[in-house]
């Protein structure tokens, strides 16, 4: 019985009401060659949440990208996700601003934690500096719909940080949609390097307006104001950034 | 027309196919045409045959090029049709029923309704091995029951590509109602897509095929009509639930094509009748996934059987029938003109249509359609009964008390009234705590047709309404109950008895061999369930007392609770489940042992 307690306790979780009749603990009995009456199912999906163009104020223009992927079942998954940009002009390849794989498990009807190792740095070269991560997650929807990614990141430089994503999606039609959605960065040392303050670093806002021309395929645009602040800002006006931007972007989400 | 050159027109096409079976062919000739019990004008008692007769006969399971609304399709055919053709036994005869498999995978066959040996019931893994490819197996059991029945198998995700057929058993004796002429209607939802790819995008995009959810005008336009603060209210409680009130359908009529006898509702299949004849329709909605309204404008309908069993006349003008339900109605037209067959799909997405007609090449009007209804107050039913194990916050906006009656007005008022039947029904108990047998349950709306009617439009069959003749045999009182939830979560598609999916059960539900029980089903899950039970009748105990009806698939509404007796005879193991195609396949699925 006790191989059975990882399930039953997730059984539990799952269940609004778990109240289960006493039954005997014998399968039935088929014999060994019969198929089972229910095949279980592993899916796989993979969604490039934005895959934008964009255009800020003061800044180099971007493409951008934010993609995850999962591979598994009900309860078990495993993840791929990455998030990052290529600066145009910059005569530098793309940059993982985080690229990560994750087991992850559902705890809760809506929410699943994450954990597992992520990398920082050029996507093909050393243009930028590099480090790897152990990151733990919590992703999932809150109440009201707000679609949540929470992750703590520890570098192997033992630098501390943590993010925070949330977006919703107000139907206008049955295909239009405006999605406005924020993310939050704090980190508890300075990294320099990678433009990393201690505190609070940066907050962004944005607003996308999508259209679903199939489930699949949505084009949007959208703007997005970004601010930086307290080390994490002078990092940037030492390096001659700007602290604070607007932009616009265009792009699509997609999923397989 | 004369009536004796239409009657002969099936007989030889019947001919045509059975000897076609027999050579292992009988595809060919079948390509292009209507499924052969689909005749244009039935049955009549005079000429009471069938197209693949019992008591011995052979089927074919092919997957072949067919048209369906007009374009190319790959469905599963059986003696090339699609969906199959009607098998007729008669009560009292030992069935022979020879399945050969022409596929590349293994199949199936299930008689859905039939009381018959546990290792004749056809439910891969449970009663037998399934049918390999290139093998036939053959059925065989006796014929103890009448009515309409259908069967459909229950290999993989087949079903859902027109791997089923009409099964039709005349009784041995007078039924307690005449007629002059039989239609058999089967309801299914075709798609182009693959259904594992309707799978997977159920499993991995919730609400994908929805095309009907609330959006921002629905907002305004709730306020302008209840004010804001009682649409606030309304939205942020399921909000706040992360769900949506508009997941009627989890597939909808954005990829299906519902079918009528095989038909799309361009192609109006025509039923015929003569000015003044009393015609028998056999309903049967052998959908994977869609609950249907059926109604026939200027035609009141006499309900007389449900699953194949008699009941007691109800005049109906519209009637809800589940998944896997059949639903045998009355019609007598008096004037020479024609009638349309509506049947919508519940979240209003789509209709299958048909027209009974005295002559080929008629049409009717086609009523609109009704605009999708949002849940309600009422889909929270369950969640209400039994706070233990909900957490505060979870309660918080589902407490009935908040709701004023203005809150009310706008929603299916259908559904309200469940406070009221809970009042009502908690009489009755007996020494043991537990209800006299034929009672309803507290938490049953077996008065309330469904989401989306409106019970003031026209008179909608409830299950309240079933009554059965005589009561059934076993008399007992049930001796024990055994309560069962249906638990789900939308978001991830996952679907279950007890928050337990058939992969994660240690065991099979155990019924003793001959005890009664009384299994009592608590929907928790904000969508209608029909759950079918194989081998042994479920007695509806919707309060009718000893008249309770007999059915083999019940259907449980979002919140409700309802309860069944069972006479645990069949000795063996069989299948218990949703009948929802992609609900069994997530999960909800059980096997009962009786020993």
């Amino acid at each position: 019985m006790n191989t059975r307690i990882p399930m039953i306790a997730a059984g539990a979780l799952l269940a609004t009401l778990p109240l289960s009749v006493a039954l005997a603990e014998d399968g039935y009995d088929a014999p060994a060659d019969w198929p089972a009456p229910m095949a279980k199912h592993n899916m796989a999906m993979a969604l490039f949440d934005r895959l934008e163009y964009a255009v800020p104020d003061k800044g180099h223009e971007e493409l951008v990208w934010d993609f995850q992927a999962w591979y598994g079942g009900d309860i078990n998954r495993v993840y791929l996700k990455s998030e990052g940009e290529n600066v145009q002009g910059d005569g530098e390849d793309a940059e993982f601003e985080s690229l990560e794989l994750l087991y992850s498990r559902l705890i809760a009807d809506f929410w699943e934690l994450q954990g597992g190792i992520g990398y920082q740095g050029g996507v093909f070269s050393d243009d930028h500096a590099e480090r790897g991560y152990g990151v733990i997650g919590l992703q999932g929807v809150m109440p009201y719909g707000i679609e949540t990614d929470l992750a703590f990141q520890v570098s192997d430089e033992g630098d501390v940080s943590a993010s925070f994503e949330g977006e919703y999606d107000l139907r206008l039609t049955q295909r239009l949609y405006l999605q406005p959605r924020t993310e939050i960065a704090v980190a508890a040392s300075e990294a320099e390097a990678f433009g990393v303050g201690e505190g609070l670093n940066s907050v962004r806002v944005g607003m996308r307006l999508g259209y679903e021309v199939t489930r699949r395929l949505a084009p949007y645009v959208g703007a997005y104001w970004q601010k930086q602040y307290g080390d994490t800002a002078d990092i940037a006006r030492h390096h001659g950034d700007p602290t604070e931007d607007t932009g616009i972007v265009a792009g699509a989400r997609l999923m397989f | 027309m004369a009536r004796s050159s239409v009657i002969t027109q099936p007989l030889s096409r019947r001919r045509l196919l059975k000897g076609g079976a027999a050579l292992g062919i009988g595809s060919a000739a079948a390509l292009g045409l209507r499924p052969a019990w689909a005749d244009p004008w039935g049955q009549t008692n005079v000429y009471a045959k069938g197209v693949e007769e019992g008591p011995e006969v052979a089927l074919a399971i092919r997957r072949e090029s067919l048209e369906i609304d007009g374009q190319a399709a790959r469905p599963y055919t059986i003696n090339g049709e699609s969906p199959g053709p009607m098998i007729r036994l008669k009560e009292g005869q030992d069935a022979v029923l020879r399945v050969t498999n022409l596929l590349d995978e293994p199949t199936s066959i299930h008689w859905h309704g039939l009381i018959l040996p546990p290792d004749q019931d056809g439910v891969p893994g449970v009663s037998f091995a399934g049918i390999a490819p290139g093998e036939t197996f053959t059925y065989r059991f006796p014929v103890r029951q009448n009515g309409t029945y259908w069967y459909h198998s229950h290999s993989g995700l087949q079903e859902q590509l027109g791997h089923a057929g009409p099964l039709i058993i005349d009784a041995a004796e007078r039924e307690p109602f005449r007629y002059d002429r039989e239609h058999v209607l089967l309801l299914t939802d075709w798609t182009f897509e693959d259904p594992m790819a309707v799978f997977r995008n159920l499993k991995t995009a919730e609400g994908y095929y929805n095309f009907q959810e609330r959006t921002i005008g629905d907002f305004f336009a709730d306020v302008r009509e209840k004010g804001f603060a009682a649409t606030a209210e309304m939205r942020g409680m399921w909000a706040k639930m992360r769900m949506s009130s508009r997941d009627i359908a989890d597939v909808t009529g954005s990829t299906y094509t519902y079918l009528l006898n095989g038909h799309s509702p361009e192609e109006n299949w025509t039923a015929l009748f003569k000015a003044g004849e009393r015609i028998r329709l056999r309903v049967i909605n052998g959908s994977a996934m869609s609950y249907f309204d059926v109604r026939i404008p200027g035609l009141k309908m006499t309900v007389v059987a449900a699953d194949g069993q008699p009941v007691q006349p109800v005049p109906v003008d519209e009637f809800r029938i589940g998944v896997a339900e059949t639903y045998d109605v009355l019609v007598a037209p008096e004037d020479d003109t024609a009638y349309t067959i509506f049947a919508e799909s519940m979240d209003r997405s789509g209709y299958a249509r048909a027209t009974l007609a005295p002559r080929e090449g008629m049409a009717a009007e086609i009523p609109e359609r009704r605009r999708i209804a949002d849940r309600g107050m009422e889909a929270m039913g369950a969640h209400g009964m039994d706070h233990s194990s909900m957490s505060d916050s979870d309660m918080e906006g589902m407490d009935h008390s908040n709701m004023s009656g203005d809150d009310r007005e706008g929603m299916d008022h259908s559904e309200m009234d469940h406070g009221g039947s809970m009042a009502r029904e908690s009489a009755k108990t007996r020494g043991n705590g537990m209800l006299a047998a034929g009672e309803a349950q507290p938490g049953s709306r077996y008065d309330q047709a469904g989401i989306g009617i409106d019970p003031n439009a026209r008179r909608t069959l409830v299950y309240r309404d079933l009554k059965a003749f005589t009561p059934w045999p076993d008399r007992r009182e049930p001796g024990r109950e055994l309560e069962l939830h249906l638990t789900g979560n939308m978001e991830r598609y996952m679907w279950s008895f007890d928050g337990k999916t058939f992969s994660e059960v240690t065991g099979p539900i155990h019924f003793e061999k001959d005890e009664r029980l009384r299994l009592i089903l608590v929907n928790d899950t904000m969508m209608e369930h029909p759950i079918h039970l194989h081998g042994m009748w479920m007695e509806l105990e919707n309060g009718q007392g000893e008249l309770i009806p007999r059915k083999h698939t019940l259907n449980i509404k979002p919140g409700e609770r309802v309860s069944a007796l069972i006479t645990a005879d069949a000795e063996g193991s069989w299948a218990f489940h949703c009948h929802l195609l992609y609900h069994m396949d997530a999960g909800m699925f059980r096997v009962v042992k009786v020993a």
